[in-house]
């Protein structure tokens, strides 16, 4: 499994890249491979508040729907929309074309409750 | 339950190590997908694909009233069954509400075959052996026999690579046996895809051979393993039920739309009463095939129905067809909402999506 070392991770599987004041958050490759077949993502709206750990998108392969949690605190500064379209791109491309949203964070202090690319492989094994 | 309480099939080594996923299903450890469900399903639909059925419960049963016996217990006409004849047909509580559904071969002029769900195996047993007379024999077969569904269009080229060009395959909903390396086989033409296919049985001892050995003669013709996946996708682009979804004590064949597999003209059978008031009568819902029309959310099992704003229905059934690429489902309906053509609205996390009530199946074979 690819795990990037340059990103932060959580246990529900998200990946994080930091940018400046905003993260861009996707699935892991470990977590696209376990769905298989994404059909349909259902991305945050711009402007959208959160708390850490709230579900805030969807992601649906053919056998079931499952939850996107927020890592951090902060407000959904993007969608990615190119989702709508192409669902699968979060099968073929899980750390680049298929992100799923950016988050304006609201203390990076939180980011250090997230686990680095070692702590994550440890946790799936 | 946890995994470790769930029953696994004489193939379950072959599945891990085919780097099968696994899940629990109906008290079973079972394959959901090996590469994807997309791929599996497409593999059925062009090629052909192999699915472990072991858990499924096989009875025998036997004695010179067992047709004339099953008549009162089944909704189809066993006295309709030729000899290595199959037909599908509903276990009914005393209500008319569905048990099980199965499918029930004629082996032997005085001997069935009964293929029944496994979430269902012991209940279906149960209420048999409850019913059954002195002079017909039940036996549970469950645990010695495995089975296995190989299902695509290039089937019969299967069965040739097996057993020879000379060989005659079993024509459509018919039985036979055969020998393969001295491995005795019954062998249907039956299935729950949509294609052409046979359904396998024999001793749980030898599956994994037989498994291997399907897998090695099909290599050439793209066979690939299947899940109950892809088998949930397949069956319900068909519009074939899955029981404890679609089928439950709380309905009947008639709301089904399954009164095909009912003959009313047999004078007795446990819960014809119910059914024939609601055959003359019409049923109050009816369980109706539906199909998102824009862009969304595929429909799952549970998600509320709508039509002008009122909760009509749930769904039973719900998946993204993967031949058709839109969301598909079935919902019991009220019987007038439940015409081709009807428009309604499924509610997905709050949001509602629109949808519209088709013709069954949804896949038809271009």
């Amino acid at each position: 499994m690819n795990v990037p070392d340059d990103l932060l991770y959580t246990e529900s599987h998200e990946w994080i890249r930091r940018e400046g004041d905003n993260i861009r958050v996707g699935i892991t490759d470990h977590a696209q491979a376990e769905l298989t077949d994404v059909v349909f993502v259902e991305v945050p709206k711009t402007g959208r508040q959160t708390k850490a750990k709230e579900a805030i998108a969807v992601v649906e392969s053919v056998k079931a729907a499952s939850d996107i949690y927020a890592p951090v605190a902060g407000t959904v500064v993007e969608g990615n929309q190119a989702l709508e379209s192409n669902p699968a791109l979060i099968n073929t491309d899980p750390f680049g074309e298929g992100w799923i949203f950016a988050l304006k964070i609201d203390n990076a202090d939180d980011l250090k409750n997230l686990k680095d690319a070692a702590a994550y492989r440890a946790a799936i094994g | 339950m946890s995994d470790a309480e769930q029953k696994t099939t004489p193939l379950y080594q072959e599945h891990v190590r085919r780097g099968a996923k696994l899940i629990p299903f109906g008290g079973w450890l079972m394959p959901v997908q090996y590469s994807s469900i997309v791929d599996e399903h497409q593999a059925v639909r062009k090629n052909l694909g192999v699915f472990d059925i072991s858990h499924m419960g096989q009875f025998i049963v036997s004695g010179e009233n067992a047709g004339v016996w099953l008549n009162t217990m089944l909704t189809n006409n066993t006295e309709r069954l030729e000899d290595g004849e199959g037909q599908y047909t509903f276990l009914l509580n005393e209500k008319g509400g569905i048990i099980d559904d199965l499918i029930a071969y004629r082996i032997l002029p005085n001997e069935f075959l009964l293929v029944v769900n496994a979430s269902r195996a012991e209940e279906d047993c149960a209420w048999l052996q409850k019913h059954l007379p002195d002079d017909v024999k039940l036996k549970n077969r469950s645990a010695d026999f495995a089975g296995l569904a190989i299902q695509g269009p290039r089937v019969a080229d299967l069965f040739h690579s097996l057993f020879g060009e000379d060989v005659v395959p079993p024509a459509r909903n018919r039985i036979a046996d055969f020998d393969y390396k001295n491995i005795r086989l019954t062998i249907a033409r039956t299935g729950y895809t949509g294609e052409d296919g046979f359904e396998v049985f024999f001793a749980a001892k030898d599956a994994p051979f037989i498994w291997n050995e399907i897998l090695g003669k099909g290599e050439a013709l793209g066979i690939k393993p299947c899940g109950l996946g892809a088998r949930d996708t397949l069956r319900l682009e068909m519009c074939y039920p899955l029981n404890g979804s679609d089928l439950s004590p709380e309905h009947n064949p008639i709301e089904a739309g399954l009164g095909f597999f009912v003959d009313l003209k047999k004078t007795q059978f446990i819960g014809r009463e119910i059914l024939a008031r609601d055959k003359e009568k019409g049923p109050a819902r009816k369980l109706a095939p539906f199909r998102m029309t824009g862009k969304g959310p595929p429909p799952r099992p549970h998600y509320g129905v709508f039509q002008n704003g009122d909760r009509i229905a749930e769904v039973t059934s719900g998946t993204l067809s993967p031949s058709l690429n839109y969301g598909i489902g079935m919902a019991y309906v009220p019987a007038a909402q439940a015409k081709a053509g009807t428009e309604l609205e499924i509610e997905i996390r709050g949001q509602k999506f629109p949808a519209i009530i088709e013709k069954k199946p949804f896949y038809k074979k271009s």
